[in-house]
This record gives C-alpha cells, structure tokens and sequence, in this order.
C-alpha cells in the first residue's frame, strides 16, 4: 500500500430526459476527468444514462442516522398534509 | 450511500465492549426485516464477516476475468469474440460493485487489494481450474454463472443495504452470462461429433468443481449459524446445491450430454436429483493454494497491479499539479 490514496467519487445518471440525476454507486479516480471516463465504462454498459454526475465523496454531507426520529417522525402525524385527508362528495368528481 | 469518508470513525474502547441494548436492536431491525446502511450501529463481528464475504467475493469477480480472457483473443467468430468481451467487462464491473460496497465497512479499497495480491484473502475456488478448449466457455457461462446465480438471487435480499443493492445489479447483468454460455453449449453438442465430445469434455471436468462452489457441505460449514441469524444468508449451502442439481439436470438433456456423476438418480418422493460423494479433499486443497492454477493466478494479479503502478502515480500526479495550479492561478 504505497502513496496516497485514490479519491472517491460518488456517480449520478439521469437516465431519460425528463428524469432526476439518481445515485447509483461510487468508484475511485485520481481526477474528476477520470471520474467521468470511469463511471461510463462501470456504470453505462447498457445505455443506463443520457448525463452523469460526479461528486466527490467529501463533499456529500450526510444526515446522522440516530437523528432520523428527530428528522421524519414529525412528518408520520400529519396525515393533513395528504389529499386523502380530506372529504368531498362524490359528484365533485375529479380532484 | 457509498461514501468512504463518512465511515471513518473512532475505534473507541466502549464501542468494542458493544452495549446490550444496541445488540438487541440491532436483531430486532434484522428480525424486522429492516435493511441496515453503513452508518448504523452494528456489532464488530457483523462488519467483519460482511467485509470478509464482499471483499472474497469481490476478488472472485476479478480473478474470475482471467479464465475466461484466456480465449478472448481465440473465440471462434466475431460474434462469440463481441459477446465474451461484454461478458469479461461484466466481471469486471460485478468487482467494483461489490469492492464498494465492501469499503462502505471502512476498509480500504487498497487494503482489499493488498488482501487479495498477499494471498491473504481468499476467492472462489472455481477460478483456479484452467480453460483448456473453447468449450470450456461454454460451460463456464452455463454452469459457473448459474451456480453464481443460485448463490447471488437470495443475496440481494440481504440485510446489508449496500450489499444487497450492489446484488440487484449484478444478478440483473449476469442473465444474459447463463444464456450465451449455454448458447456455446447447444452449438457444440449439436455439431460434428469432435465438437460435441469437446462439449462432454468440458462439462465432465467442470461439474465436480462447480458444486464445490456453494461451499462445504452444512454440517461443516463454519459461518453459517451466526450469517443465517443476520440475514446475510438465506439458504444453506447444501440448500442452494441441490437447488442447482435439480435446475442443472434437465438442461443437460437438452443439451443431449451426460453428467459425470454414475450415482445421479431421481428421488421419487421428493423430486430432488440425489448426487453422489462430493470430493472435499480436492475443495480443501483448491482453497488452500493448491488448485491446478492457483500460483498462476495470482501471479496474474500481481503483474497486472504492478505494471499499473506507474499509471496511478502518474494519474495522481498529474491531479495534485492541476490543483496546485488552480490555486496560484
């Protein structure tokens, strides 16, 4: 294990116009140039994408799982924030 | 996520003494069939099995090219040349799937690689045998990714996220390798005789190694017990064998070859192909470095890492200078 260690990158594709970037995996390169070559050979072997995103790993900032309570609970309760919530006759049809 | 950076955190005493109360909840999440991702707590024994087993099986892809590009420049037409090509890119990419998958753990990759070029770290022991005719990628495809595909279908509804995301994608890819190896298969056993004695050939020095492939038999296996509780394994070895026999069996009618096994026979009451004595000591000697190209293939790996030594440095060099040269700039 010699020198310095190769950067990882964090690879994005849209994979039809129209659709978000998603992520869908990660690999190692030394420069973002060779970021991209890379995640075409390893990620769009099977016209999987139309546009890629690389992003070094460093620069994601991740949520702390043991916050997810604090984070997505006070969404479960508020069953308002849903369509279904609300009653209106049937004869309005469509809404 | 795949991020290495985030993994890295302090290997404190108290986190080593592992609280009770996280162990529980770490079983009831597996129990609850919830998915557990890189930045969840989770007991030292579980990465550590779960490094061991990406990481080989990783390594396993990777050694896995080199049978199969021993004929890529002597593939019989351009068509089987083109397809065999894709599938050798396959392999390649199924390795830097799971290697990142693996170092979401907190290993390295190039502490992986080092694991593997040392001899340290084990692969499958499949890879070892050595490609002696055309046919033998035939039955490679056939028989190596099918008992691949047993093995990895029940994977990707493992407990680890990033394992079991990495699986969907491989299992997805690796349909096609079956396919075009049981192609090879079919065209062989029905052309001139020398190609159909080539196909039996083939399948006879094949199908013993490949049913090593799912491991020793349950009553022996060491990481079963503790990998099954976890959800890392949902089927015993033995479970996924006979699963492969009885899948394995009728396409070898088809193919109008025999298998080379005199005790094979139908039990009636079960539906199961019943196969005869599995030779262990040849797996044990394969595992332990003594397969018929164990030596070769590793030195294999070696040269190649070595002689691309120069390439990584100077690809890193070259970054380190344009960044330098941003920043005067």
């Amino acid at each position: 294990m010699a020198g310095p260690m190769m950067p990882l990158w964090e690879v994005f594709i849209r994979s039809r116009n129209g659709l978000a970037h998603k992520h869908v995996g990660s690999l190692h390169a030394a420069d973002a140039t060779l970021a991209l070559q890379a995640a075409r050979d390893v990620y769009t072997r099977r016209g999987e994408g139309l546009s890629i995103w690389v992003v070094p790993s460093t620069a994601i900032i991740a949520s702390d799982p043991s916050d997810a309570g604090m984070m997505f609970e006070p969404a479960e309760t508020k069953i308002y924030r849903h369509p279904t919530f609300y009653e209106v006759p049937d004869d309005v049809g469509h809404m | 996520m795949y991020t290495q950076a985030l993994n890295i955190r302090p290997d404190s005493g108290e986190r080593q003494l592992e609280d009770a109360d996280l162990t529980v909840r770490f079983q009831a999440r597996i129990d609850a069939e919830e998915r557990i991702e890189p930045n969840d707590w989770m007991p030292a024994a579980y990465r550590r099995t779960l490094t061991r087993q990406i990481s080989q099986h990783a390594h396993s892809e990777i050694v896995g090219m080199l049978p199969e590009g021993n004929w890529l420049t002597r593939a019989p037409s351009l068509r089987r040349k083109a397809a065999l090509l894709a599938k050798v890119q396959d392999e390649c990419g199924h390795g830097l799937y799971l290697y990142a998958a693996a170092e979401t753990l907190g290993s390295s990759r190039e502490e992986l690689v080092d694991q593997l070029l040392s001899g340290k770290a084990k692969y499958s022991s499949i890879f070892n045998y050595p490609t002696l005719t055309w046919a033998d990628i035939g039955a490679i495809g056939w028989l190596v990714d099918g008992a691949a595909i047993m093995n990895q279908i029940p994977l990707c509804r493992c407990s680890y996220g990033p394992y079991a995301r990495a699986m969907i994608r491989v299992c997805k890819e690796e349909s096609f390798h079956q396919r075009q190896g049981y192609e090879i298969m079919l065209t062989l056993s029905r052309g001139t005789p020398e190609q159909k004695d080539m196909a039996q050939d083939a399948l006879n020095r094949w199908w013993w190694p490949c049913l090593m492939m799912f491991g020793p038999p349950d009553a022996a296996s060491l990481h079963s017990d503790t990998s099954t509780l976890w959800k890392i394994k949902r089927f015993s070895n033995d479970e996924l064998r006979q699963k492969f026999v009885d899948a394995t069996v009728p396409q070898a009618r088809i193919l109008g070859l025999s298998l080379p096994d005199p005790e094979l026979r139908l039990d009636e009451e079960t539906g199961h192909w019943r196969y005869g004595e599995i030779d262990w000591n040849e797996f044990k000697q394969v595992i332990a470095g003594n397969g018929p190209c164990n030596r070769e293939r590793l030195a294999a790996r070696r040269k190649a890492h070595d002689e691309g030594e120069w390439v990584r440095e100077a690809a890193l060099a070259y970054a380190q200078k344009q960044r330098d040269k941003a920043l005067a700039a």
